[in-house]
């Protein structure tokens, strides 16, 4: 294999990792502070992806036409959008089963995925079909013999890092990090320290759901196409992702991406029967994962989660 | 029990008679339609059904015609467990002496047993899966309309005619994707002149396909060849782009549809895509079958398959009126169907009652739309395929 095409498999695969990635911190972040499981994460993605373009044809309408303003606009308000949607989803559903069975909340949150993935399809105008999503983002690229490198996916894959870095600066540096690893750690005593735990498991929600917004529009921008179905299978990667990565970590959730997004192309490029199995293959190695390591890759420390 | 569909209208030709106190009244015979009334196909099963009912009614209104005819619908609501219920409530009904009956091909199939358990011979008016009538050598079952074999033929003759010499195939590996990708291939391999460098099996509702499309780039084809339908269509098509793969993108009936071009936009321009039937306007008795229908006024168009279920029905009465309200007759008439004329062109059964010359469309997509390949602007050289010779 030339160097071309290795490169084109690999910028294939980090985008694909990078979006992985996002979806998994945002299961992990869950975890961490409620110790739920929250199976709408993937369809709040999609709802992210159809207000980021329902804001894009508004604008149109409104008569603007300046890519970078359409983008800064419809990532701030799919952000804030899904952040108001992740909130309220922790305060009138996960928060109330808080002393139920941990069963009730996963069962509770997959209908409610079940729900808005439909809402979409039925409510958007001709949800049903695939919609275009506008190219934003420069569409210059180079031609390295076989390897395109396109001038978007570079900006993309910088903008996740980015986020991810800046997540990482948030829980670590921040007093609201700090909130929240207490809460995660221990919510008693973070309780008796003073910390409002409800709004801290709010934050920390509207955070996860910013970042599943995030993704969305990343996802369309990326493939230049969204559907009512993007977040049922990305909701389904993003948590074996974090599960493998050790659920709980936000390291683990991002390699958990990046690693499922790697075994998916190895899948398809150095297996010699069809392609038909790469996700055969990736899950399949997943569960062997599980099975040598079944707290995640990255362990959790007794006391840490986050 | 032989006699008893003879009795039985023989009974009701005496009721009626009585009834109507006119003494020419013709016996009447009943016929079956089956097709999808309810659910997502609805608009395509109740166009079939009005055209069958077209065909009923204008036999009925022949002052030549031996029989009146009644037609009896049942829905099944293109579900297969509905399919063989109501398939069996016509087939043991032995008044009713044939059916056009089926749109969808997961119905079409399930029944065939059941016809031919029954004895009951039927045209199918609209499904395309090989299987119904390929699969087994039922004398009961017919078709009036072409199967992917048909449209897979037309597909590699013209990929062949236009210059290109490789192809990389991408199919879903549903039935329907992957009876796509045998029959295409078939084709190509007849011919001869186009080589396959690689075939990738999708899954139908996969998102990224970078990695396959990487992998097809390195082999570099001419033309891409797509066996699934409309959604992962646009996603193929749009991430070839991304990774600026020029070859031309060649597609089934199952992204004949205008969401492909919605979902699209200007980068549908090129596509090819082919379907059995053709618009009623270009069929041999389209001009016809139209004014009939619209005199009828019915809520519905007659959709792509209404011809072929007018013509199915006639077919029917055609031959009753021939042999006679008599199943068995009916299918020994059916056997030998050679350049029949009917309103969608001649129709000859081969010996597993599929018709040999179905009319298949060629689209591309031109300016936004889906325009039949010989009126287009790339027949006619105007414009030019990606890697078009």
């Amino acid at each position: 294999m030339d160097a071309g095409l290795l490169a084109q498999y690999v910028m294939n695969g980090l985008m694909l990792g990078m979006m992985y990635a996002l979806v998994a911190v945002g299961f992990t972040l869950f975890f961490g502070v409620l110790d739920v499981i929250k199976f709408s994460h993937g369809d709040v993605l999609t709802v992210g992806a159809f207000a980021a373009l329902a804001t894009y044809v508004g604008l149109r309408m409104l008569g603007l036409n300046s890519n970078w303003l359409d983008l800064v606009v419809i990532l701030v308000v799919a952000t804030l959008a899904m952040a108001f949607l992740g909130m309220a989803i922790a305060r009138y559903l996960v928060m109330p089963l808080r002393s139920a069975p941990a069963l009730n909340t996963l069962l509770i949150t997959l209908m409610l995925g079940t729900v808005l993935r439909e809402s979409v399809r039925l409510f958007y105008p001709q949800g049903a079909n695939p919609k275009p999503f506008p190219a934003l983002l420069p569409r210059a690229s180079i031609d390295l013999g076989t390897f395109n490198l396109r001038l978007d996916n570079v900006l993309m894959l910088t903008a996740g890092v980015l986020v991810i870095v800046g997540i990482q600066y948030l829980l670590n540096r921040t007093k609201l990090g700090l909130a929240i690893r207490a809460v995660a750690q221990d919510e008693e005593t973070a309780r008796t320290m003073g910390i409002n735990f409800t709004a801290i498991v709010l934050a920390t929600f509207a955070l996860g759901s910013g970042l599943a917004a995030f993704a969305g529009v990343m996802n369309g921008l990326y493939y230049n196409e969204i559907n009512f179905g993007i977040g049922l299978y990305l909701g389904v990667v993003g948590f074996s992702a974090a599960i493998i990565g050790g659920l709980g970590s936000i390291y683990g959730a991002i390699l958990g991406g990046f690693l499922f997004a790697a075994l998916q192309t190895i899948g398809t490029v150095m297996l010699p029967f069809a392609s038909a199995y790469k996700d055969v293959f990736a899950f399949a190695v997943v569960i062997a994962i599980m099975a040598w390591r079944p707290t995640g890759l990255i362990r959790e420390k007794i006391s840490e989660r986050v | 029990m032989s006699t008893t569909p003879k009795f039985a209208a023989l009974i009701a030709a005496l009721v009626l008679g009585v009834a109507s106190g006119a003494a020419d009244a013709k016996d009447k015979v009943k016929v079956g339609f089956i097709g999808p009334l309810t659910g997502g196909v609805s608009v395509n099963g109740i166009g079939g059904r009005n055209s069958a009912d077209l065909a009923v009614r204008l036999r009925n209104a022949d002052p030549k015609s031996k029989y009146e005819y009644e037609m009896v619908v049942l829905d099944d609501e293109c579900k297969p467990n509905v399919a063989v219920q109501v398939a069996t409530k016509m087939a043991a009904d032995k008044d009713i002496i044939a059916g056009a009956t089926h749109y969808c091909s997961v119905t079409a199939i399930a029944t065939v047993d059941t016809y031919h358990k029954f004895n009951f011979p039927v045209i199918v008016w609209g499904a395309v899966l090989p299987d119904i009538t390929y699969r087994n050598k039922y004398e009961e079952v017919h078709r009036v309309n072409g199967t992917m074999i048909n449209q897979n033929d037309a597909n590699a003759e013209l990929i062949s005619k236009l210059g290109y010499k490789t192809v990389a195939v991408i199919h879903d590996t549903t039935d329907y994707g992957k009876g796509h990708n045998e029959y295409f291939s078939k084709a190509l391999a007849k011919i001869g002149k186009v080589n396959i460098v690689g075939t990738f099996g999708v899954t139908a509702d996969q998102q990224d396909f970078t990695a396959e499309l990487t992998k097809i780039k390195a082999l570099n084809p001419d033309v891409i060849y797509f066996g699934g339908l409309t959604p992962i269509g646009v996603r193929i098509r749009s991430q070839m782009d991304k990774l600026g793969i020029k070859a031309a993108f060649d597609g089934t009936s199952g992204i004949v549809s205008d969401a492909y071009i919605q979902g699209l936009g200007p980068l549908a321009e090129g596509t090819l895509a082919f379907r059995e039937g053709a618009p009623a306007e270009k069929l041999p008795g389209g001009k016809f079958f139209m004014e009939k229908y619209n005199a009828q006024k019915y809520d519905n168009p007659p959709e792509a398959y209404g011809p072929f279920a007018y013509a199915a029905m006639d077919m029917i009465l055609d031959t009753i009126e021939k042999v006679g309200p008599d199943r068995k007759k009916v299918i020994a008439d059916l056997a030998n169907v050679k350049d029949r004329d009917s309103i969608v062109g001649k129709i000859t059964f081969d010996d597993h009652g599929q018709n040999t010359v179905p009319v298949i469309t060629k689209y591309v997509v031109q300016d936004g739309k889906f325009v039949e390949w010989d009126d287009s602007d790339y027949a006619s050289g105007k414009r030019k395929l990606p890697g078009q010779k």
